[in-house]
């Protein structure tokens, strides 16, 4: 499989796809759109290649590539995914065909660059799931920044200039220090960049604290988690629906990867010292977070505030050390991916035809939209964690998973539930029922082909891994346990 | 004992650039008014011949004419860069100069004394070759900013840089004869062996070594020596900011390598402390003053101020791997600057610079490919990857961590990011503010904007395949320290 280079592809195939939407040009539309899908099709069906291929008895990477990139730096074009990863890939080359359909008529000002964008980046967070090469991570890290700033500012809202710059100077802030961790664990490792000699390098519990919380500052800000969350709001309510999704979707999982990837295995001493901070932190954004999401008159702030609030629950189930507390948390992350990106497809569709998001302009869409108002009930259902959606699973197995370890913890997560379930159904009530007031609201028409298309799919995924998620712990698996038993081991030398 | 026919060979590539800069003024004067394109094109040929030349040498080294000049890896390396970015001045400015009449001999003379001088600086192995290759080197940059003779800037800038250059060339020289009197010769090698008996906790070595940083801080325009950089830069041609800003930024780095880290190797912890200080002073001042600044370019020159401060980070690390990221610095911040500054030249037109960050306004809709060049420039200027940028604060930064100074390393990390806020504001007005209603027609210039596509995507592609630049810069400085 080594001689197919599968993840070099799925890396490049779509950025060579976007170079060639940019270099075709607006003038050409119909061609555009259709190379665009064609570009992220293939790179889906790569995608699939790996998932076919992969081996679920081991945790060790696999369909890895390893040449050297900058030989003077010792710094490796390396490659390779396992459990942990792989869904990762998949979730985005997925969603970045999806961005791409509903893109497809919603866009009318530059649309080559727009989805060129996309297609760049669908490549660039590829990476950064497979990079096992610490400059590499970084590289690819930094470099999704430049599109994604690109797409709010050009494409945005009103506010779209402060806020994409705000997300650019945040997320940049956070990751810097990580590259001063990075190098420093290269020359402690004996001058590797290789994140799984990184795995193995022994090191000080004071060392250990200031990288764990160099890389902390980088993956938190991603996440986001509270108190550095003050970026996603703003992002979220400027950016255009495409650039919500993948910012909810595929963006913020980077973030809790690189806990998985890079802190936990690497600092396994300080996780488990710092347990007990981000344990409090993740309770914090499940909690106030939610009440802050309760009271928020615009839909996407609405959302934004309840991804920091689900992407709490991925948190709290890394760092509680359990075998079914992790895999919930990665379930999380995928589930999340699933339903967050419904919820944003859901307000855009409302946004193309209102050009508002203010809660209190609509009222009683069900009426007039009635099978758009039955797949927004069942992603809600799904924000909710209602039995049956994905949303259940990752959360009631990280709820399971901390009770176990920490009964407290477990009980204030629960009532994160409850409140969740208090502001999404009111949104959904405010939103859907009761008389039609507006005279726009009764003009609404209902889904079109591709919105169909798009929340359909999605629909059938938040199903499937709700009622059988037992094809997606099974990757995930073998995985889990390592990262286990690597996080259990102290690293302090002597 | 080398042959008299092996020091020629050693000397070769100044040699033709000396005699064929003699050839261009003579050429000029007798047939110039018959086509103003003799001196130009001489000009490219006889770049093109040096490096031809330079590369010839490649695999030689040794020291000639009783250790006057030297060769080896970093010579050939320094000198075809040098080579290379004056070709690049001269490919991106005939029409600008052509809409200033400016398209003079004199300018190309000048740039090519100017070339002279820099190479002469790269491969003087002696403190008073060095210093005649400066002065050449400065001088013929005097004469470039005052050319314009009726712009009242240009002139102020030219005085400015005169003056403040010449107070760097006294403090250098001054350095130069402390060094003298504790050693008792002018020679690198000698000097390094002098110092041995002198010890690194002589008073007069300190001094001499302050005198000497600070002369090249100077050159290089590492705070707070700046201080002539944003006058010199917002005032000259931006032809002449050009050249500025690449070619004697190579050149005085040269002089980091040959007299403080060969002829001073012994004195390392000397001026390391002291480039520890003007890297933070420049970081400092650099990005948090170009916040500040609506002309881009004057942002550009405290751009400069900063990188300068990345750069020194290298030399802070004192040793061959700290030199040779420093080294790497030095080539990609002078590619960096020639595609900024090449921007402003091929905006401009005649009687319209476009140096202000407003005349970028909707460049992405007016043109949307020069606005995708000026954006790979100002991510690389950011050092956000996959530019080339990245790499090069990336190969300082390791360097630095090596050595142990992580928490300088931190504060360094942090003024990348202040710095990204202004790089940022460029990209900004281009792609996310409209296209004002005055906006002016964009003059045609196809070798101005082939030649700065090759180079802004060279920034690009360096940056995703930075290997074998690095390989060189290392191989270049090896065993050096």
């Amino acid at each position: 499989m080594g001689t197919q280079a599968l993840l070099s592809q799925s890396i490049w195939v779509p950025i060579a796809f976007g170079v060639l939407v940019l270099a075709v040009g607006d003038r050409r539309t119909t061609l555009v759109k259709w190379l665009a899908l064609l570009g992220s099709t293939v790179t889906f069906v790569i995608t699939l290649e790996l998932l076919a291929g992969f081996d679920t008895h081991t945790a060790a990477m696999q369909f890895v590539e390893r040449v050297p990139w900058i030989p003077s730096l010792n710094i490796d074009y390396h490659l390779g995914v396992d459990g942990i990863s792989l869904w990762f890939v998949l979730l985005t080359s997925f969603l970045t065909i999806l961005v791409v359909i509903s893109s497809w008529t919603n866009v009318h000002r530059r649309l080559a660059q727009f989805l060129g964008a996309f297609l760049i980046m669908d490549g660039l967070m590829i990476g950064v799931f497979c990079a096992l090469d610490a400059i590499l991570f970084y590289f690819f890290w930094e470099a999704t920044l430049i599109p994604m700033f690109l797409i709010i500012g050009v494409w945005g809202g009103p506010r779209r200039v402060y806020a994409t710059i705000k997300f650019f100077l945040y997320t940049f802030l956070g990751s810097v220090l990580m590259l001063v961790a990075l190098l420093y664990l290269h020359f402690h490792s004996g001058g590797s960049f290789n994140l799984l000699t990184f795995q193995n390098t022994p090191l000080g519990l004071a060392a250990q604290t200031w990288i764990f919380l160099a890389f902390f500052l980088a993956f938190a800000v991603k996440i986001p988690m509270w108190p550095v969350h003050t970026w996603l709001p703003d992002a979220h309510v400027e950016a255009p629906t495409a650039g919500s999704v993948i910012l909810a979707a595929v963006m913020l999982k980077m973030g809790a990867y690189g806990f998985l990837r890079l802190s936990l295995p690497i600092t396994p001493d300080a996780s488990h010292h710092l347990a007990w901070l981000m344990i409090l932190l993740s309770l914090i954004a499940i909690v106030y977070i939610a009440l802050v999401a309760i009271v928020q008159q615009d839909m996407k702030k609405l959302v934004a505030y309840s991804s920091i609030a689900h992407m709490g629950f991925v948190t709290l189930g890394f760092f509680v050390f359990d075998a079914t507390a992790v895999e919930g948390g990665i379930i999380q992350m995928l589930s999340h991916g699933f339903i967050s990106a419904a919820m944003f497809l859901c307000i855009g569709v409302l946004y193309d035809r209102m050009h508002t998001r203010d809660i209190h302009a609509y009222g009683g869409v069900a009426n007039v939209m009635p099978i758009f108002a039955s797949f927004m009930m069942l992603f809600a259902m799904g924000n909710v964690g209602l039995p049956g959606t994905s949303g259940f699973v990752g959360e009631f197995m990280v709820v399971l998973g901390t009770y176990q370890v920490n009964p407290w913890a477990a009980i204030i997560a629960a009532t994160g539930l409850i409140t969740g379930a208090g502001y999404t159904l009111w949104l959904f009530k405010r939103v859907m029922f009761g008389g039609v007031i507006h005279r726009e609201v009764a003009a609404l028409t209902d889904l079109n082909a591709q919105e169909f298309l798009v929340l359909g799919s999605l629909a059938v995924l938040t199903l499937l891994m709700g009622v059988w998620p037992a094809p997606f712990l099974d990757i995930v698996h073998t995985s889990v346990q390592h990262l286990l038993t690597q996080v259990a081991a102290s690293k302090i030398p002597g | 004992m080398p042959t008299l026919m092996h020091h020629w060979t050693f000397a070769i590539p100044e040699i033709w650039v000396l005699v064929m800069a003699c050839a261009v003024l003579l050429v000029d004067l007798f047939w110039g008014h018959r086509s103003p394109h003799l001196a130009p094109v001489l000009s490219v040929v006889t770049i093109l011949g040096a490096m031809l030349l330079t590369t010839a040498q490649w695999g030689l080294s040794g020291s000639s004419f009783a250790g006057q000049l030297l060769l080896d890896p970093f010579t050939i390396v320094a000198e075809l860069s040098v080579e290379l970015l004056s070709l690049l001045v001269l490919l991106y400015s005939p029409r600008y100069l052509r809409e200033r009449g400016l398209y003079r001999g004199e300018v190309f003379v000048l740039l090519l004394f100017a070339l002279l001088g820099s190479m002469i600086m790269i491969s003087g192995g002696n403190l008073l070759t060095l210093y005649l290759g400066l002065e050449l080197l400065a001088l013929s940059q005097y004469a470039l900013v005052a050319l314009q003779r009726d712009n009242p800037r240009a002139v102020e800038a030219a005085l400015k840089y005169f003056i403040l250059g010449a107070l760097a060339s006294g403090l250098l020289l001054y350095g130069m004869s402390l060094l003298y009197g504790l050693t008792g010769s002018l020679d690198i090698a000698q000097i390094a062996q002098g110092l041995v008996n002198v010890g690194a906790d002589n008073f007069v070595l300190t001094m001499a070594l302050v005198f000497v940083v600070a002369g090249i801080a100077f050159k290089l325009g590492a705070a707070p020596f700046h201080m002539w950089i944003p006058d010199a830069y917002q005032g000259a041609p931006t032809v002449m900011t050009l050249f500025m800003a690449t070619a004697p930024k190579v050149a005085a780095f040269a002089l980091v390598i040959r007299i403080l880290a060969q002829g001073n190797a012994g004195a390392v912890e000397i001026w390391q402390q002291i480039f520890v200080a003007l890297a933070i002073a420049s970081l400092l001042i650099g990005n948090v003053v170009a916040i500040a600044q609506s002309n881009l370019k004057r942002m550009l020159a405290y751009s400069t101020v900063s990188n300068v401060g990345f750069l020194s980070l290298g030399i802070v690390a004192g040793n061959a791997n700290g030199l040779a990221s420093a080294f790497y610095y030095v080539l990609v911040y002078a590619l960096m600057a020639a595609a900024g500054f090449g921007m402003i030249l091929l905006l401009s037109r005649e009687g319209f610079e476009a140096e202000n960050i407003a005349d970028f306004a909707g460049l992405a809709q007016r043109r949307p490919w020069y606005a995708l060049l000026m954006l790979i420039i100002m991510f690389s200027m950011a050092g956000v990857p996959p530019t080339v940028g990245f790499t090069a604060k990336l190969a300082v930064f390791q360097a630095l961590v090596q050595a142990g100074y992580v928490p300088l390393a931190v504060f360094a990390i942090l003024m990348a990011v202040v710095g990204a806020f202004y790089y940022l504001r460029v990209v900004k007005v281009m792609y996310f503010d409209p296209v004002p209603e005055n906006a002016p027609q964009l003059a045609r210039d196809g070798l101005a904007s082939a030649v700065l596509s090759v180079n802004s995507v060279a920034l690009l592609l360096l940056g995703i395949l930075p290997g074998a630049l690095l390989a060189t810069c290392f191989h270049a400085l090896q065993g050096v320290l």
